[in-house]
Parts: C-alpha cells; structure tokens; sequence
C-alpha cells in the first residue's frame, strides 16, 4: 500500500489523527503536496459516496470537513498556485434573512463541493439583495436556499420573488432545503424544488447541469 | 342546558387531556398546541414588543384564547423578557432589537461554550463548571464569577477565599445578577398573573415544566452541534460519561412537574433526527439515556410531551420501547400513519397539520387534513391535533378551522 493510500483510506474511515501523521510524514519525505490534496479529494468522495449510501451521517461529513480544514492548513503554505481543477457547475449557498442555522447548509456546501461543484457560500441571515447582488457577480447556475425556521417560508418566497424582479429567475434553477421543508414549501416559495437531504441535494444539482 | 361553569370547563379541558395522555377514551379529540410567535401576529404587534412589554403579551394572549379557544393554553411563555437578557448581555442569543430584526423568532447562537478538554470538569462537578466558567462565557454580567473559588472546597477554612466577593468584577456581576433578577421577577409575576386569569376563565396551562433528553443537554449549549456530533467519534468514552450527569439533570428538570394536576413537561428534542446520527449512534448515544430519564419520569408521575423535531421516521421501532399510556410523542413531520402502526396503542400521539398548510392552505385544506388524521389517528382516543411544529405563521382562518372542526368532527359519540 502506497502512503497515498494509506492517507486516503485513514481520512475516509475517519481516522484524524492517523491520516494527519500521515499528511505530516509524506511532507517532510518530499512528497508533493498536490498528491496529498488529490488523496483528500479522493477520500472525500468515498466520504461522499459512504453518506449517500447512509452508512455516514452528519458526524462523519463533519469530521471529514474538518480534517479537510487541518489538511488544507498543512499543505497550502507549500503549493504551488494551481488552478482548482474541472467545475460541473457553479451553486450559490445561503440561509435566508432571519435565521441563523448553519449546519444544514453546510453540509450541502460540502457534498456539492466533493462532487465538484463550484460553490460559494454567502453565510447565514442573508437578506435577498444580497442573493441578487452575488447572482450577478458569482453568476451561479444555481442557487440554494437553506431555512430551518417556518419563518423561513415567506422569506424564501419573497428572496425568489427579489431574484425574480431583478431579471435573474430565468438564468437560475432554485432549489431549498432545511428541516422541515418539503414540495409543498417549494412550491409555494416559488423554488423549483427541495431536497430532503445533502445528497438530494446533490442529485438535484447534477441533474439540472 | 344551563351554560358551564369556567371551573366545570377547567375540569373538563383537563380531563380530556389526561384521558387521551392515558390512551383512554375522552369526550373528543382534544386540540392545543405550542402557539409560539402566531398570536403576536395574529395581535399584530412585533414579537420586539411583546419581549419588552409584558402587559402587551397578556393582552395578547388572552385575545388569542378568546379568539381560538384552544383546549390548554401556553399564554405568554414563549415571550422571553428581552429586558432581563439585555441586563444580562447574554452572548448566546439573538433576538429582536440583538441581533434580528424586530419580528424574527428568537434563536441560540450555535457553539462550543464547553471545549472538549473540560468534561472532567463537568463530570465530576456540573454546578462548579456551569457556575465559574459555562455562565461567564454566556452572559457578560456574569464574568465575575469566573472569579469564585469552588464552592466545593469551602469547608472548615473555605470562608477566607470570600476576597473574591471584593473583587471589581464580582461586585459589577452581583449589581448586575441583582437587577436582572428584579427583571425575572416581574415577567414571572406577569406570568402567574396571566395562569390565574385564564384559569379564572376556564382554561388549563399546557405546561407544568421543560426538559431537554441528556444528549441535547450536552449538545445544544454546552458543545455545540458540531463538536457533539463529532465526539460520538472522537470521544465516545467521556460523552457516555458526561451523559451519565446529563441523564440525572434531566430528571431533576422534569420532576418539578410532579404534585402538578396536569403534570405536563414538554420534552424538546434537537439533535436525534435522521441526519443528525446514524441508528446505531442512535441507538449507543441517544436513546438509551433519555429513555431512562423519561422512565423515571414517568415514575414520579409526570407525563412528559416529547417534541420529537422532525421527520423521526427510522427511530420508530426504538421509541416504541416505553410504558403504555404514560408519555405524549408530538409527531412533527414524520408521516402520521406510519407513526400510528408502530406507536399506536403505546403512546398518546399529537399533530400533525403542515405548518406551510396552515399558512397558504385553505380551511377547506386543513379541514380534510384533520378528518384525515382523525378517522386514521383517533379511533378509540390517544390522540390530539395539533400543527406539525411550533407555531409562528398561519391564516387565522386556517387555524380556526383546525380547532373548530376538531371540536365537531373529533367527538367520541
């Protein structure tokens, strides 16, 4: 077994502080970073694949964002500027005004992102003028509405509605998600439909590019 | 018929409750719920003001029971008194007026407000961890107490570390602890005000205690969802340990309720859903504990309402494994049917009208949804009608409908 495999196989059966050894080890031996970042994309896949299969749930996707996090710290400061490699398509992410959760959308971010979405994710409590304005800049194929409150209902409605005005609903598919959405909501945001789960939310996005 | 007393309707409201809680068969299908922002709206004032004016949130709420009349009544509870969290400067919170806008339902701010190298700290003493350094982090009026000594070493010579009590900042803190408990007082004065009031006009309250299961204990305002997530991986020894303590602060929460003549204690469940964990991380972490909090519960007496959040659809076949006819499960948005096949004859289930229906349905809507959870739910009572989650936005005339027709079509002839 090569030590890149052994580093994939560490950080898809979550195993943190093998898989940073590892990272660690292959660095001072001269290994070039990018093999490194090439076996996290890898076992961020397995990762992926592993949650879709619901044999990981939400502890795992996190764990693997994290070790993502520790990994990304070790490696960047010896890479060598480098494109970042092929795009499905680009999906802007956002929590609607009013509410504060994050995990929900976070957890999206991350699945699109290991099935090789361009993502870019505007936070939490975003008002739609800034889902307008980054619409414009980032041009998304695109965007994810994330709610985990009812207050969420109207709010995403009326964001739609503001994409809407601006001339923009045309060039975005919408989908939404959160806790207690469903295509009733989708339908009565406006949003062309919802996904229950991270990795509906990931077959959503494949299917419409 | 010579019109009913408000106590023989009091008496009446009560007993249809607890008949349906014991899976016996009451007058009809009783109907209330969580009605937590919908009355302020449906009063139109902003849920900022009812938080900064108690009156105004009496007001309301009795405008809202008169208008509904609901069988229990929540009043005023859910409006936490912004006053007393401004003197607090509690860092964990949004609210309107801190952080959201005026009419935008209040929400914790999500973190790690335990780090994971204190569990020893919280295992062996929970009070001296929550005391000295989980209220500091929290509220900023508080940050005086992180100059304390623990209270467990005050034998025999403890006396002459009370220095502290001198310090700058503990004097700041006790001005403020002051201040804020004068605040506490009023809104909990207006709050037994508004109990007698509406018992005065017939009407039960629909809690007599909250309670979070262990694992949320832990989750929600001490590690955060993130790191509790993760340390079902990372430490799954000192979790268990730590859910030990927590299972025990459970039961010293719920068991206020005991002696209540209707011991009602809604059980708010976060962090079990589906996503959240896997059925075996279910079936290690979670339930096992709160299913011996909720035993021991149900032991002094207290009937708990566990406000399962959600779709809890793969938990079924564990949640069944509780006593007969002692404990409400609220169904939220698992699938009501599926619900009853499993649950039915074990637990009182309650729910579960789309809260989006309820919102940009119709009354004919939600009419059809009640005859429908009522023809498959209700034969032979255990069980009441409710929306599917805690309610903030709706038509008035959907939610009337909801009642009213419960009241007609749900009675047991």
């Amino acid at each position: 077994m090569t030590a890149k495999e052994r580093l994939v196989d560490a950080i898809s059966d979550m195993q943190e502080e093998e898989a940073i050894k590892l990272v660690k080890e292959m660095l001072e031996a001269g290994t070039d970073p990018q093999v490194i970042l090439d076996a996290s994309r890898e076992a961020m896949a397995i990762v992926g694949n592993r949650y879709e299969r619901k044999e990981y749930f939400l502890p795992e996707l996190i764990i693997a964002g994290d070790l993502l996090k520790e990994i990304g710290i070790l490696v960047k400061p010896r890479l060598k500027a480098k494109g970042t490699g092929k795009s499905l398509g680009k999906v802007l992410l956002g929590t609607v005004a009013g509410d504060i959760h994050d995990i929900g959308k976070d957890v999206v971010g991350f699945m699109l992102d290991v099935n090789n979405f361009e993502v870019r994710d505007v936070g939490v409590d975003v008002p739609s003028d800034v889902f307008v304005k980054n619409i414009r800049e980032f041009q998304p194929d695109i965007v994810g509405m994330s709610g985990f409150l009812t207050q969420a209902f109207d709010q995403m409605k009326h964001t739609v509605e503001a994409i809407e005005k601006a001339g923009l609903r045309g060039k975005v598919k919408i989908m939404i998600g959160g806790a207690i959405m469903d295509a009733s909501v989708a339908q009565y945001v406006g949003a062309d439909a919802y996904g229950a789960d991270a990795a509906a939310a990931v077959k959503l996005a494949t299917s419409w590019i | 018929m010579p019109e009913k007393s408000p106590q023989q309707l009091y008496d009446e409201r009560m007993k249809r409750v607890l008949d349906a809680a014991a899976l016996r068969v009451p007058d009809r299908v009783p109907v209330f719920g969580p009605y937590q922002k919908y009355p302020y709206a449906f009063a139109g004032v902003t849920l900022k003001q009812a938080m900064n004016d108690y009156e105004c949130a009496r007001t309301v709420c009795h405008k809202f029971v008169d208008h509904f009349q609901p069988d229990l009544d929540f009043g005023p509870i859910f409006t936490y008194p912004a006053p007393a969290m401004d003197i607090l400067g509690w860092k964990a919170f949004a609210w309107p007026g801190h952080g959201l806008g005026d009419d935008i339902m209040y929400q914790y701010v999500d973190g790690e407000y335990m780090k994971a190298e204190e569990y020893d700290e919280f295992i062996q003493d929970p009070s001296d961890f929550m005391l000295r350094t989980w209220a500091p982090r929290q509220f900023s009026a508080l940050e005086g107490f992180s100059k304390m000594v623990p209270w467990r070493r005050f034998m025999w010579s403890g006396w002459m570390s009370l220095d502290f009590f001198a310090s700058p900042e503990m004097r700041r803190t006790l001005d403020l602890a002051v201040r804020a408990g004068e605040e506490m007082k009023r809104w909990w004065d207006s709050q037994s005000q508004y109990k007698d009031e509406t018992k005065a006009k017939g009407y039960p309250l629909a809690f007599a205690g909250w309670d979070w299961p262990p694992f949320d204990i832990l989750g929600d305002t001490l590690r955060g969802t993130h790191q509790i997530l993760a340390d079902m991986r990372r430490r799954p020894g000192k979790l268990h340990d730590a859910l030990e303590v927590a299972t025990r602060i459970f039961v010293e929460y719920g068991s206020g309720a005991a002696g209540e003549p209707l011991p009602l204690v809604w059980v708010w469940v976060h962090k079990s859903t589906r996503e959240f964990m896997s059925d075996a991380q279910f079936k290690e972490f979670y339930w096992p504990y709160f299913r011996r909090g909720l035993l021991a519960l149900v032991e002094k007496g207290v009937i708990p309402v566990v406000y399962w959040e959600a779709d809890f659809e793969s938990r079924l076949p564990h949640i069944v494994d509780v006593p007969k006819g002692k404990i409400i499960y609220h169904l939220s948005n698992t699938n009501a049917e599926k619900a009853r096949d499993v649950l039915g004859g074990t637990v009182c289930l309650m729910g579960n009208v789309p809260n989006i229906m309820l919102l940009s349905g119709t009354p004919h809507d939600v009419r059809a949804y009640c005859r429908k959870l009522i023809d498959h739910l209700g034969k032979g009572g255990g069980f009441i009608m409710d929306s599917a989650l805690m309610l903030d936005e709706a038509k008035p005339e959907n939610l009337k409908a909801m009642i009213d027709f419960t009241k007609d079509y749900g009675a047991y002839r």
